[in-house]
């Protein structure tokens, strides 16, 4: 055994003297970090990836993790990650490949924004008094609405385009079914119809268990076209063309053949067994003008009725870049930052291409509006939207709504083990496996997104009202209610915001 | 706090500033000497095809510098220093100048929106604010309390036939004379009591359709909005007060059906111009606007959730909007009929007489 496999990360601890050898922890452990050896349980550590399971599931409490002290000598800049990355690559030949978002950036910009709130000058308004609005339509508005009068009475003129009604401008990612088991696919939409928002059906079709709920769910159309067809567009509530995403710009993506069960062959119409190839690009798509013949086909398909969403990763010309989806005729615009989270993406994209959201998020909206069109489209971001603070801030940068992935996943049980890609998810969620689903009910799990939802619903309520501010239009774009701590001149002129005190 | 207080005459009749000052000063409780002002309607009528432009000069000199930059873009018909006495407390920061002015012949299809791009330009070279640019009307205002203001601009010898007047008790930005009610861009004038907590967003907004502001207070984005709604996009009054304080979502659903549709568009549409945070405003228009017959009007609106006052009267031809009751009944003992609006709902006033 060779040096770095036989130094694990993480040690499992068991109590022997608790340990009633119920074997429940093995039964669990799905990446057979434990077996049963001479009568008790024997823990393989290098196996284990500290997901949690067992501990959870020991009825002694029996089993702690500790991640391992290590013992190795100390270097600034080759940290044991980076030797651990250089040797796994030196016996392998082959690309790392990663799940979860970006780890080698830890600053998070929206932590070093601060909100306002009212004193004296201007009464907070309490939620629990005065109504405070959440209601957030998504898609192309008008530059302005005209009206007419016939037999004394005003008539709407102005034909508006379609557009999404959501009750709070939080959404729910776009994760395929495939990637996630079926069970997390509804309880996200479950969820997503109890809170009055929508979830993304990801690149990989929809099952048809999914049906009645798909007037809560984005269908996209991503380069491999997975599971596309009439009535799926039809069914959904809208369509999102996935140009890229966050955890991956400019990469495709890869559903290893072994995940081709029966039933996602049939939602994403390729034959059982078969890898699922979503090429780099669009085939179709090598530039601005074929993003907008697919926006319009899309459209042409839908009968007009349906606003087109447009997802791209944050990349450095993202601005640019979305003022010509906004031409090209997008109903929105979903930014994906660098740190999004992904279920497998190559680990050097995940965590060297992109840039943040939150600088992204504030110059897209702040060249949507000098070019006059932020009108136009509606622009969504995520990418690392961990609670309701950030919700406010991505709103008062510019966004019109926010996607959850992580969030929703990890209220769904996840504990970002970040072995998504292995398919061994021990909690049911990024797994195929008949016997690993089943430990996720989709109704408990959809229980659990909904309430989240509405955690971070109310939350956000009181950041509002403590803004002097009971509807949540008057906080979009609003960053005079920002204020930067801690950041440089540089980024603060791009964000848009004042340094705090001033 | 703030105090505001408009009175108009619906017969376009004549009246002299006394009450609108008298009205004034009886809140200076609710202002602290850092602004006062006033707009007048129908005090210019043997010019009142001219536009009027108030300028405040930071510097005499700069005058001919302003000539000289109006003379590339109007015909300047005559011009004049408005007339002021000295008044203790209020320091000579500016000197106030009028320009009658009209446009060249081939931009007369879009005189407006002409006149609106110069002011907005003179505003950006510094030292020199254009505070009114309006027909028959002006805006006169300064650092003081309103009825200093009054003394210093002499409004003693002007009569109108709608006036707005403002105390001021800066919340959010220092005093100085720009920073004075009333704001005004064409016929539009406003005087604002509160603070908008959606600034940045109606700012932001306003930037998008070419406004620019440059008096570093919340309450100028109420004039630019005003202009866009109803000048621009020729909303009525009810819906433009619609957009500013819109009805909650839940008071929607229970609409009847087209009126529903509308109100849900207008939400959607102009979400960004919705005026969050407490108001109360009175806006004088000295032109007909869409579905307003006449030649002014002056329009009352609260906050949705009247976070300000704001009480109406009556007397005669005569209508009051203020602050408080006892400003009105300082001017008007015996109104015929006194109301406080309901919180979002604009109450109208109509100019019919000629002026």
């Amino acid at each position: 055994m060779e040096m770095y496999s036989s130094v694990p990360e993480f040690r499992v601890i068991i109590d022997r003297q608790a340990c009633r050898l119920c074997k429940r922890c093995i039964e669990n452990c799905s990446f057979g970090a434990l077996e049963w050896r001479d009568n008790k349980v024997k823990a393989f550590d290098d196996r284990c990836v500290a997901c949690q399971r067992c501990v959870s599931m020991c009825p002694e409490d029996a089993i702690a993790l500790r991640r391992t002290p290590s013992a190795m000598s100390a270097h600034p800049i080759w940290t044991e990650n980076a030797r651990r990355d250089v040797f796994t690559q030196s016996r392998t030949g082959a690309i790392l490949l990663a799940s979860t978002g970006n780890e080698l950036h830890e600053r998070v910009i929206f932590d070093n924004l601060l909100l306002d709130a009212c004193q004296v000058t201007n009464p907070a308004i309490d939620p629990l008094r005065e109504p405070i609005e959440l209601r957030t339509y998504i898609g192309r508005k008008p530059r302005f609405v005209e009206l007419e009068e016939l037999d004394d009475s005003l008539k709407l003129k102005t034909e508006l385009s379609p557009a999404l009604r959501l009750e709070i401008p939080i959404m729910i990612a776009q994760m395929s079914y495939g990637a996630i088991s079926l069970e997390a696919h509804e309880a996200l939409a479950r969820a997503a119809v109890m809170r009055g928002t929508t979830m993304g059906s990801g690149e990989g079709g929809l099952h048809k268990k999914l049906y009645p709920y798909a007037d809560h769910i984005i269908v996209q159309v991503a380069s491999g076209r997975f599971g596309v067809h009439p009535a799926y567009l039809e069914a959904g509530a809208a369509v999102e063309i996935k140009i890229g995403q966050g955890a991956k710009p400019g990469i495709g993506g890869h559903l290893p053949g072994t995940k081709i069960t029966e039933e996602i062959s049939e939602a994403r119409m390729i034959p059982v067994g078969a890898d699922a190839i979503s090429p780099a690009p669009h085939h179709d798509i090598y530039s601005i003008e074929d993003l907008a013949q697919l926006v319009n086909s899309l459209k042409e398909a839908t009968r007009y009725k349906k606003p087109v969403l447009v997802k791209i990763a944050a990349v450095h010309n993202v601005a640019a870049i979305s003022s010509g989806i906004c031409r090209a005729g997008a109903d929105a615009i979903v930014i994906d930052g660098f740190r999004a989270g992904t279920g497998a993406t190559p680990k050097v994209i995940r965590d060297n291409v992109g840039i943040p959201i939150e600088l992204a998020l504030a110059s897209v909206d702040q060249r949507l509006r000098e070019e006059g069109i932020r009108n136009e489209t509606s622009i969504i971001a995520s990418g690392t939207i961990r609670n309701s603070g950030d919700v406010a801030k991505a709103i008062a940068l510019g966004a019109d709504a926010v996607k959850i992935g992580t969030a929703a996943l990890i209220a769904l049980g996840c504990t970002v083990c970040k072995r998504c890609y292995t398919g061994k998810c021990a909690w049911g969620i990024a797994t195929q496996d008949p016997r690993l689903r089943s430990r996720l009910d989709p109704v408990e799990g959809a229980q659990h997104v909904s309430n989240l939802l509405l955690a971070w619903s109310i939350e956000l309520k009181e950041i509002l009202g403590a803004a002097g501010i009971n509807s949540i239009e008057s906080l979009r774009g609003n960053r005079d209610r920002l204020r930067g701590y801690g950041l440089d001149h540089t980024m603060l002129e791009i964000l848009g915001v004042q340094p705090a005190g001033s | 706090m703030c105090s505001i207080l408009g009175i108009v005459n619906e017969n376009g009749k004549l009246f002299s500033a006394k009450y609108i000052i008298e009205g004034i000063t009886l809140m200076n409780e609710r202002c602290n000497g850092l602004g006062g002002g006033f707009a007048a309607y129908g005090l210019y009528p043997e010019y009142k095809d001219y536009y009027a432009l108030h300028i405040l000069l930071k510097d005499v000199e700069l005058k001919d510098q302003v000539a000289e930059m109006l003379k590339d873009y109007v015909n300047i018909y005559k011009d004049e220093e408005i007339e002021t006495r000295n008044v203790e407390r209020i320091p000579q920061d500016y000197t106030p100048w009028r320009f009658f002015v009209d446009v060249p012949e081939r931009y007369t299809n879009d005189a407006d929106n002409y006149i609106i791009d110069l002011a907005m330009k003179i505003n950006n070279t510094g030292g020199a604010l254009v505070i009114s640019s309006g027909k028959n009307m002006g805006v006169f205002k300064a650092i003081g309390y309103p009825d200093e203001v009054a003394k210093l601009y002499k409004l003693e010898n002007y009569k109108a036939y709608m006036w707005l007047a403002h105390g001021r008790y800066p919340t959010n930005t220092r005093g100085w004379w720009g920073g004075a009610h009333p704001f005004s861009i064409l016929d539009n004038s406003i005087v604002h009591n509160g603070e908008i907590t959606s600034y940045g967003t109606n700012k932001r907004f306003l930037e998008s359709y070419g406004y620019k502001c440059s008096y570093f207070t919340d309450s100028e984005v109420l004039a630019y909005l005003w202009d866009l709604l109803v000048r621009r996009h020729k909303l009525p009054i009810e819906v433009a007060s619609e957009v500013l304080a819109p009805p909650f979502w839940e008071q929607i659903e229970r609409m009847p059906p087209e009126k529903r549709r509308i109100v849900e568009a207008l939400r959607m549409t102009y979400g960004p111009a919705m005026v969050n945070g407490p108001f109360s405003i009175v806006i004088a228009n000295g032109s007909g606007l869409t579905g307003v017959a006449g030649n002014g009007t002056m329009v009352g609106l609260s906050d949705r959730i009247k976070l300000r006052p704001l009480i109406c009267a009556r007397k005669d031809e005569t209508t009051f909007m203020a602050s408080e009751e006892s400003a009105i009944k300082a001017v008007c003992r015996n109104p015929d009929n006194v109301w406080a609006p309901r919180a979002g709902e604009p109450t109208v006033a109509m100019v019919n007489g000629d002026v």
